[in-house]
C-alpha cells in the first residue's frame, strides 16, 4: 500500500535547498526543491560514507539535470535518478540514492513510499522519473 | 571474509582505503567484508613523509588522513601475538581479532646506534608526531642541536631544528651527504647549500658517545674522524636528534614463525604474501621479492595495492620491486636521483654540469650510444620530470647531454619537454601510467583536464608528484585548459569578482542571467554557487549595507557550513568554535565553554589555532548552543568557509621576557578587523612578540613578527600538504603601516585570485610574483590602494555577528532541526561512543536505523 507522507508546508522550502524528512519506517528522505520550483525526493543517506546528510547538499545542474552535491565527499547525484554522476574519482555506478516521488497538494508537500518496493540497493525509479518527482 | 591490518601508517592507510574501495564495490550476493585495523599509534593515520611541515606551522590536523568508509579503526593498539594456526591476533591489552587474510603494515623503527649516551635525555628520534612535540617542547629556550645522520632522515631533522631556532649541526658517518642518492660532488653542492642556510656539516665522522652535563641531560658529543684517540674532538650541544635511519618493524613476524630476510623484513612474495598462505606484509616490514626492503613510500603504496587486490579482487599487480628514483626538496634545496645516478651499468658515460657559486651540480649517465641510463641534479631538480621517464627507455636523447643540463640563460640550452618522451616513458610512476596510455585518454576518451585524466588513468592520484606533467601533457597534446569556473559561467573566479564589482551586481540568479554562459542554468552548480556567495559577501559592504550571508537568495548559495554556521564532521553532527581572539580567554569564558560542552555532551579538543573546538552537536542543538555561548560574550568563530580563522600569537612583551611588541594586543587587533572576510580560500595569520617566533607566524597566509622598531610582517606562507615558508614583505612597519599593508594584501589576493586559492600558490601563480604584488600594496603602482582601503574599510564597517543574527531570526532559526516533519525528534543515526572519556561518532556504512516503532507515531503526527 502506498503511503503519502507529509513533508511539510511548500513555501518552508527554500528555493535551492533541502530538508530532512523521517520516513514511518526510520529511514530518511532528503527533499529539494529547485531554484526552479521543481521537487525532488532522494534518500537521505550518503552512500559514501554512512551519514545522513544529502539534504544539506548544494543543489545545481549538470547537463541540464537537476542535481545534488553531497556535503561529504562531493559526489554529485541526479536528483532524478538517484545515479552518482560525478565523485573525487568520476561517476560512480556503485553509488546510488533512492528516489521517491513527491507531489504538492494545495499548500503541503508529500513524499510517497511504498513499503513493497526495498530500497536498500538499487535505487527505484518510476518509470517517467521527472513527471513523477517533478511538481508539474 | 575477515580482513585485519596491523599498522596504520601511510601504507596501513593505502592498504584500508583499497579494500574499503574494493569492499564496497562487491555485489550483493558476495561474502560480506569487515575490514579492521589496529594502530600502535593512539592516532588516526598521517603523513609521515611531511612531518616536517609540523615545524612549519602546520597542524596534525592538516596531516591527519581521513579513515576510509566501513573500516574499523583500534586506536592505541599494539599487536602482540600472532597465532598462525588458529589465525588470531593479541593486542596488549588481552583482546583478540580473528582473520581470515591479515596484513601486516608495521613499517620501521628508528635505528640508534648504540652508542654510550645515546638514551640520556635531550636525545630523540624523529618519526612519529609525538617525537615532533617532545622535539619542540625540548627545544624551547635552547640553543644549539645536533643531528646524528646526514641522508633524508638526518637533513629533515635538521630543517625541523633550523625552523626551531637551533644552531643546527649534522654528523654523517659517510664522507658526504645524502650517500644513498647522490655522489661526491653533489654531495659537496648539497652541503654547500646546506651550510649556507646555517647548518654545519660533520662528514666523515663518527658520533661515539654523548655525553651528560651536570642535570644528567645531554650537554656534549664526542665525535671522531678515524680510529687514532688524537681524532677525537668534543661538541657542545644541548639536544641531540638521531635520524641515522631504520629498521624494518618486524617483530611481529620474527617471534611468530614468518620467514625474514637476513638483514630482517618479513619475507612476502610477489603478491606480498608472507610465508603464510593466510598473512600478508606491505611497506617498510617486508622485504621484497628482489631481497629489497624499501625505505620509500611509494614502494609501499604499490606494494599495499597488490595485496588489497590479491585479497579482495583477484587480479593483483605483482609487485617485483621498485624504482628508487626520488625528488626531495630538503630545506629548500632540490635533490633528485633517478635511475643508474651512480653509472654503474658497463660502458656507462657520464656529463657534468656544476656551478659552485651556485650550488648547482648535474650530472647524465649515458650509454655509449647516446641513450639515457639515470642521473643526480642538486639545486635545481627542474628538468627531472622530463628526464627521468627518458632513463632506460631505447629513445636517443634528442640532444648533446650537456645542452640539456646548461641552465635556460644559457644560449646553447636545450630544455626538453612533455613533447620529446617515448611514448612508452612511464610519467606516473604510482601507477604505472605511461606517457602512450594518457594520450591515448586525451584522443580516445577525450580527457581535456588533468581532473579527467586522474579519473581515466588514475595517474596524478598517489602521491601527485606528476600532476604538472600532466598539465604538460594535456598543453603539448593541444588541448586548450579551459580557465572557466564551471560549466556556468566561463570567466574565472577573479574575473566574476571584477564584474560584480564594478556592475554592482547584487545576486546570483543576476550574475548567472547576465554573464553566465549562453543558457546557463539558473540552478548554478556546487562550484559556482559558493564561489559567487564568497564574492557577494566580501562585497557586501558596498553592495549596499550589512546582510547575512543567509538572507534571501544567499541562504541557498552557502557550502552546509556556512548555512548552518558551523563544521560539518563526519556522522552528519557539527562542531563549534566559538571565536577567541588572539587566543585570549579569561577564566570565567573558559568556564562557560567547559559548561557548554558538558550540558550538550560535546567532545573537546583544543585546536591548533589557539581556540577549542567542541565536536558532535546535532543541528536542532546549535542554536540553544549559540544562545549560552551568545550570552556569555562570545561569538561566532569561523572555522567554517573559507575566511579568516584565527591570528594565532605568542604571550609577547607583557609577560616574556623576551618579547619586544605587544603580540597579544596586536593579534586581536587583527582578528577583530578580519574576522567575517569572505576569501577565495581560508585565510591564517599569526603574531609573534620576538624573532623567537613562537607562534609559527611564517607558516600563515599573514605573519607578523615583532621587531625593536616595529613590526615585520611576512605574506603567503602556508602549512599542510606543501607546506611554504612565508615570504618577508616589509620591515619595521609601525602598527598603522602595518594595518594598512595588511588591507591592500588581503583585499587584492580576494580579488585576483582563484577559486580555493590559498595566498602561498597564488603568489607564485599571479604575474609578477611576489614583486608586483609588494609594488601593488607598498608602491600602489596600480593606483589601487585607496580602493583596496576603501573596501576592507567596507567590510570592517558592516560586520556582524552570524550566530547572534541567526538566533535572533525566527525565520532563520526554523531550519535548525533534523527532520522538517519531525522538529522534536533528534537524528537518530548521530550516534557515539566513548573513547578516552569523551564521545566519537560510530558510524557504520549503509546502517538504517531501525527504530520503526517509536518514529512512527512522530511521523503520522507531523
Ligand atoms: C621525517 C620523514 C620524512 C620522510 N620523507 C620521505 C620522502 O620524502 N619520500 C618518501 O618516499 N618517504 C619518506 N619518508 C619515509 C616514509 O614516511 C615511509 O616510507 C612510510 O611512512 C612507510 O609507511 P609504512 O606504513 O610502511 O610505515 P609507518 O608509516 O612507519 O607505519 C607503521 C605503523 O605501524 C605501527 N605499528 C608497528 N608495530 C605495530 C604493532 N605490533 N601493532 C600495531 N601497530 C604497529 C607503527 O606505530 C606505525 O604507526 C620519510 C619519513 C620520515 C620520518
Ligand atoms: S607519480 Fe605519484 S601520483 Fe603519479
Ligand atoms: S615574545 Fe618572542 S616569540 Fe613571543
Amino acid at each position: 500500500m502506498i503511503k503519502q507522507i507529509p513533508v511539510c508546508r511548500y513555501e518552508q522550502l527554500i528555493p535551492g535547498r533541502g530538508v530532512a524528512v523521517l520516513l514511518p519506517d526510520g529511514s530518511q528522505a532528503a527533499v529539494f526543491r529547485t531554484a526552479k520550483d521543481e521537487l525532488y525526493a532522494v534518500g537521505n543517506l550518503d552512500p559514501a560514507t554512512g551519514a545522513y546528510v544529502i539534504s544539506r547538499g548544494l543543489t545545481g545542474s549538470r547537463g541540464g539535470m537537476p542535481t545534488v552535491a553531497s556535503p561529504m565527499l562531493k559526489h554529485v547525484y541526479e536528483l532524478a535518478s538517484g545515479r552518482c554522476v560525478d565523485g573525487p574519482a568520476g561517476p560512480d555506478p556503485a553509488h546510488r540514492l533512492p528516489t521517491y516521488p513527491v507531489l504538492r497538494e494545495a499548500e503541503t508537500v508529500y513524499v510517497l513510499e511504498d513499503p513493497a518496493i526495498p530500497r536498500d540497493g538499487n535505487a527505484f525509479v518510476l518509470d517517467d522519473a521527472g513527471a513523477a518527482a517533478g511538481d508539474a | 571474509m575477515r580482513i585485519l591490518i596491523v599498522g596504520y601508517g601511510m601504507v596501513g592507510h593505502r592498504c584500508a582505503s583499497v579494500l574499503s574501495e574494493l569492499a564496497a564495490q562487491r555485489a550483493a550476493g558476495d561474502e560480506p567484508v569487515s575490514i579492521t585495523v589496529l594502530s600502535k599509534e593512539a592516532r588516526p593515520a598521517y603523513d609521515r613523509v611531511h612531518l616536517t611541515a609540523l615545524f612549519n606551522g602546520s597542524t596534525d590536523a592538516d596531516l591527519t588522513y581521513d579513515d576510509p568508509p566501513g573500516v574499523e579503526v583500534v586506536l592505541g593498539e599494539e599487536a602482540v601475538a600472532l597465532d598462525l594456526a588458529a589465525r588470531i591476533v593479541t593486542g596488549a591489552g588481552g583482546s583478540t581479532y580473528a582473520y581470515d587474510a591479515l596484513v601486516l603494515a608495521t613499517g620501521s623503527r628508528p635505528f640508534v646506534p648504540p652508542v654510550p649516551g645515546h638514551d640520556l635525555p635531550g636525545c630523540f628520534v624523529y618519526r612519529t608526531v609525538e617525537d615532533v612535540d617532545a622535539i619542540k617542547a625540548y627545544a624551547a629556550g635552547r640553543r644549539v642541536g645536533a643531528v646524528v645522520g646526514g641522508g633524508l632522515l638526518g637533513l629533515e631533522a635538521a630543517g625541523a631544528l633550523t625552523s626551531l631556532g637551533l644552531d643546527t649541526h649534522v654528523i654523517e658517518f659517510a664522507p658526504r651527504l645524502m650517500p644513498l642518492q647522490v655522489d661526491d660532488a653533489g654531495g659537496m653542492a648539497l652541503r654547500q647549500r646546506i651550510s649556507e642556510l646555517g647548518v654545519t656539516v660533520h662528514s666523515g665522522t663518527r658520533t661515539e658517545a654523548v655525553h651528560a652535563g651536570e642535570d644528567g641531560a645531554a650537554a656534549e658529543m664526542l665525535l671522531a674522524a678515524g680510529h687514532d684517540p688524537s681524532d677525537q674532538r668534543t661538541l657542545p650541544v644541548e639536544m641531540v636528534v638521531f635520524a641515522a635511519g631504520v629498521r624494518p618493524w618486524d617483530t611481529i613476524g620474527r617471534e611468530f614463525g614468518l620467514a625474514l630476510g637476513e638483514r630482517g623484513g618479513i619475507k612476502v612474495d610477489a603478491h606480498c604474501l608472507t610465508s603464510d598462505p593466510h598473512v600478508y606484509a606491505v611497506g617498510e616490514c617486508a622485504m621484497a621479492m628482489d631481497g629489497r626492503v624499501y625505505g620509500l613510500v611509494a614502494p609501499g603504496y604499490s606494494m599495499a595495492e597488490t595485496a588489497a587486490r590479491h585479497i579482495l579482487a583477484g587480479d593483483s599487480k605483482p609487485f617485483l620491486g621498485a624504482d628508487l628514483s626520488t625528488k626531495l626538496k630538503l630545506m629548500g634545496v632540490d635533490v633528485a636521483s633517478f635511475g643508474d645516478a651512480f653509472g654503474t651499468t658497463a660502458g656507462a658515460r657520464t656529463t657534468l654540469y656544476s656551478d659552485e657559486s651556485q650550488g648547482l651540480y648535474k650530472k647524465l649517465v649515458v650509454t655509449e650510444d647516446g641513450r639515457l641510463l639515470g642521473g643526480i641534479l642538486v639545486g635545481d631538480a627542474s628538468a627531472y620530470d622530463v628526464l627521468k621517464p627518458l632513463a632506460g627507455t631505447d629513445t636517443p636523447l634528442p640532444a648533446d647531454p650537456i645542452r640539456l643540463l646548461l641552465p635556460p640563460s644559457d644560449g646553447e640550452a636545450v630544455t626538453l619537454g612533455v613533447g620529446s618522451l617515448p611514448d612508452s616513458a612511464t610519467i606516473c610512476s604510482c601507477h604505472n601510467v605511461s606517457k602512450g596510455s594518457l594520450l591515448e585518454a586525451v584522443q580516445e576518451d577525450g580527457c581535456a583536464t588533468v581532473g579527467d585524466l586522474k579519473r581515466c588513468t588514475k595517474a596524478g592520484t598517489g602521491c601527485g608528484s606528476c600532476i604538472p606533467m600532466l598539465g604538460k601533457l594535456l598543453d603539448a597534446a593541444g588541448v586548450e585548459q579551459s580557465t572557466a569556473l564551471c560549466p556556468h559561467f566561463a570567466q574565472t573566479r577573479s574575473e566574476l569578482y571584477e564584474i560584480v564589482l564594478v556592475r554592482r551586481i547584487g545576486t546570483f540568479a543576476q550574475l548567472v542571467a547576465e554573464h553566465g554562459v549562453e543558457g546557463a542554468d539558473v540552478e548554478g552548480c556546487e562550484i559556482c554557487k559558493p564561489a559567487v556567495a564568497s564574492i557577494l559577501a566580501s562585497l557586501s559592504g558596498r553592495l549596499g549595507g550589512p546582510k547575512h550571508i543567509l538572507s534571501g537568495e544567499q541562504a541557498a548559495l552557502q557550502d552546509t557550513n556556512d548555512h548552518f554556521l558551523a563544521n560539518l564532521q563526519k556522522n552528519g553532527s557539527y562542531s563549534v568554535v566559538p571565536r577567541i581572539p588572539g587566543g585570549e580567554i579569561t577564566p570565567e569564558k573558559l568556564i562557560v565553554i567547559g559548561e557548554v560542552a558538558r550540558d550538550f555532551g560535546l567532545y573537546t579538543k583544543i585546536t591548533g589555532g589557539q581556540r577549542i573546538d567542541l565536536f558532535g552537536a546535532r543541528v536542532e542543538q546549535l542554536p540553544a548552543i549559540w544562545r549560552r555561548l551568545v550570552d556569555a560574550g562570545f561569538e561566532s568563530g569561523h572555522a567554517y568557509g573559507k575566511s579568516l580563522r584565527t591570528v594565532k600569537s605568542c604571550v609577547g612583551s607583557e609577560w616574556c621576557r623576551y618579547g619586544v611588541q605587544e603580540s597579544v594586543a596586536m593579534a586581536i587587533e587583527l582578528e577583530l578587523r578580519y574576522r567575517g572576510l569572505r576569501s577565495p580560500h581560508k585565510i591564517k595569520a599569526a603574531v609573534s612578540g620576538c624573532a623567537r617566533e613562537c607562534a609559527e607566524a611564517q607558516g600563515k597566509d599573514i605573519g607578523v613578527i615583532a621587531t625593536e622598531n616595529g613590526w615585520n610582517l611576512y605574506v603567503a606562507g602556508n602549512g599542510g600538504f606543501s607546506p611554504r615558508h612565508a615570504d618577508l614583505f616589509a620591515k619595521d612597519l609601525s602598527r598603522q603601516e602595518l594595518i594598512r599593508a595588511i588591507d591592500r594584501f588581503l583585499m587584492f589576493y580576494i580579488r585576483t585570485a582563484e577559486r580555493l586559492e590559498r595566498t602561498s600558490v597564488w603568489i607564485e601563480r599571479i604575474e609578477g610574483g611576489l614583486e608586483h604584488v609588494r609594488d601593488v600594496v607598498l608602491n600602489d603602482s596600480l593606483g589601487l590602494g585607496a580602493e583596496l582601503e576603501a573596501l576592507m574599510d567596507a567590510h570592517v564597517g558592516s560586520y556582524t555577528d552570524e550566530w547572534r543574527a541567526a538566533i535572533e531570526d525566527p525565520e532563520t532559526l526554523r531550519r535548525f532541526v533534523s527532520f522538517v516533519n519531525a522538529p522534536d525528534t533528534p537524528d537518530p543515526s548521530i550516534e557515539f561512543t566513548t573513547e578516552r572519556g569523551q564521545i566519537k561518532p560510530l558510524l557504520t556504512i549503509g546502517r538504517r536505523a531501525d527504530r520503526t516503532d517509536d518514529v512512527k507515531d512522530l511521523v503520522s503526527a507531523g
